[in-house]
């Protein structure tokens, strides 16, 4: 059994990166209970994103700027991949917008290696200090990621309960057809949102390069932790994804106190088929009457 | 005809087009007539060729017949599994279960060094061609095209007959309206795992005939972007038609070779590209659009 202050080191691990998970999954959800999506190209939304932070933090010399720049620059990617390539398919079997992201996930990808080439390429933490955790130097950046998630989280909450067009997104959600009659463009507010998710998924990679080092395949294993965390949570709950995402990265964060990080990988695994076997509707959502 | 015809670099090419044809065809079988779109069948396909692997490196002397007969107990038992846990959810879920699964056996095999090779995989030497009546010979490209060519065309056949018979009509009925097939009174999750596992075995046997052409077993082969690629094959040729996916999967690597002259490696980004077009404008494939063009 390992001692406890490994325990809580692994906590606040799982609680950052379940943070950063956080917030790509909120864009996933997002874009699924709206229309219906399910954007196989979201992680390499978050890939791009980083690389895109690359060039703007060459360019503009500052981290903040870099962030703000590819997130801009990967909405609006995302609004023009909506527009081309997923308004076609409104109202086909949600199967073809699987195949249809997959296809653009592949183009993505491929354009990442080519433009950027094979070697990770490294963005500096831009707040560079440390303070002590039992006997771990654990960097403030860390925590500072797990804040600026839960920022950028709150203020896209209040945004759709507040804000007009936040309105416009949810009544879209909960019923396209009656929207539509009301005068709310509902095309373009799938666009916007598609828009949105991108730009978060971006955000995150910026916010989440310091830690890994960006390469072309850094999407690949993420995506596959925000569709478990998007099931886990309840498809096209963004609260319930939220939660989700802090769960599954703790439990991976303690199960790696005993196997390999690349096996701890399992144990979300698990926890999303034994989610669809007895609770298909997601762990955190209340019980459907 | 190929091996008299066709240099050595088209031979094999073409082998290798009706191994990930046979694929594309056993995942045709869900895609096409159940309904079920798996993006798992990577996991079939690489327990395939693990099997064989296991088999040719521990029997001596080694014997095509054992690595066919471990190839596809392994493939079977993976896809009696994932057909009792992923048969219980429908669409997408079904797809991201596959998929789930399938990332499951890729992380087991890549972490599992001492027994799978890891990372680098397991290769092993050809098994020598032994027929009932006929001496072993070692296995040539060409004999090895003769072998394919044989095995793919049973398969085939084997599929076609599956799918036209009482089972394979359930199983369209499924795809058309599955509450009223349920209403009607077929158990329609036994019709779905049956499907999952017949179309597991096949895919296994596209995974042993693989590792026998290539002398290998690779940790690659059961990542969930294989299972895209098969996907792609039967979006490109033609769901629900069996020899589409065979065409599609010819019009992939035919894709490859062309645009890898001009792209390198980066050929993906005018696949993925044309895949998405044909997706938006040609969702019936090559083949429902030759189809449909013929009979007007």
């Amino acid at each position: 059994m390992p001692p406890l202050e490994q325990f809580v080191i692994q906590l606040v691990n799982g609680l950052v990166s379940g943070m950063i998970l956080a917030l790509v999954a909120s864009g996933l959800t997002l874009i699924f209970g709206i229309m219906d999506v399910v954007n196989f190209a979201h992680g390499e939304l978050f890939m791009l994103g980083a690389y895109v932070g690359t060039t703007m933090l060459v360019v503009t010399g500052s981290f903040w700027a870099a962030l703000v720049g590819a997130s801009t620059t990967i909405g609006l990617l995302g609004a023009v991949i909506q527009v081309v390539a997923l308004r076609p398919l409104l109202g086909r079997d949600p199967l073809t917008t699987i195949l249809a992201t997959f296809g653009i996930s592949l183009v993505l990808q491929n354009y990442a290696l080519w433009q950027y080439g094979p070697v990770a390429r490294k963005i500096p933490e831009p707040i560079s200090g440390h303070f002590r955790l039992f006997q771990l130097e654990y960097p403030w950046y860390r925590i500072v990621i797990a804040i600026l998630s839960a920022t950028l989280i709150g203020a896209l909450w209040l945004f759709l309960q507040r804000g007009k067009y936040g309105i416009w997104i949810r009544a879209t959600t909960q019923d396209r057809v009656m929207a539509q009659a009301m005068g709310i463009p509902v095309p373009w507010v799938h666009t916007g949102v598609f828009g949105i998710g991108a730009a978060l998924a971006a955000a995150s990679g910026v916010l989440f390069g310091p830690l890994v080092g960006v390469n072309h395949a850094m999407g690949l294993d993420l995506i596959l932790k925000a569709f478990i965390v998007v099931v886990v949570g309840g498809m096209g709950n963004l609260g319930g994804s939220i939660l989700a995402s802090i769960f599954v990265s703790c439990l991976e964060a303690f199960a790696s106190l005993w196997v390999s990080p690349a096996q701890a990988v399992i144990v979300s695994f698990v926890a999303l088929i034994l989610t669809l076997l007895f609770r298909p509707t997601g762990l955190f959502v209340p019980t459907p009457k | 005809m190929a091996p008299w015809l066709l240099p050595l670099f088209w031979q094999r090419f073409l082998t290798e087009i009706l191994i990930w044809g046979l694929l594309a065809m056993s995942s045709d079988l869900l895609i096409g007539y159940t309904g079920m779109v798996s993006f798992g069948h990577s996991a079939f396909f690489g327990l395939g060729m693990y099997g064989a692997a296991a088999a040719l490196l521990a029997l001596r002397p080694p014997s095509l017949a054992a690595a066919l007969a471990l190839g596809l107990l392994a493939a079977g038992v993976v896809a009696a599994f994932v057909a009792y846990f992923a048969t219980r959810l429908r669409d997408i879920y079904f797809s991201i279960t596959t998929l789930v699964f399938s990332q499951i056996f890729y992380v087991v095999i890549f972490t599992w060094t001492e027994v799978t090779g890891g990372e680098n995989g397991l290769s092993f030497r050809q098994p020598p061609l032994s027929l009932p009546g006929l001496p072993p010979s070692p296995l040539t490209p060409a004999t090895l095209h003769w072998l394919v060519l044989a095995i793919v065309g049973l398969a085939y056949l084997a599929l076609r007959r599956v799918t036209q018979s009482p089972f394979g009509m359930v199983l369209q009925a499924i795809r058309e309206n599955e509450p009223r097939t349920r209403a009607i009174g077929y158990a329609v999750e036994r019709y779905k795992i049956v499907a999952v596992l017949l179309s597991g075995l096949f895919a296994g046997l596209a995974g042993v005939l693989y590792a026998v052409q290539n002398k290998f077993a690779a940790p690659d082969f059961v990542f969930f972007v294989v299972s895209g690629e098969v996907v792609i094959f039967n979006v490109m040729g033609g769901m629900g038609t069996l020899v589409g996916p065979v065409a599609g999967a010819a019009l992939f690597f035919l894709l490859r070779e062309g645009l890898s002259r001009y792209f390198t490696q980066y050929y993906l980004i005018p696949v993925g590209l044309i895949f998405v077009a044909m997706v938006i404008c040609v969702p019936q494939g090559l083949l429902g659009f030759a189809r449909r063009a013929l009979n007007r």
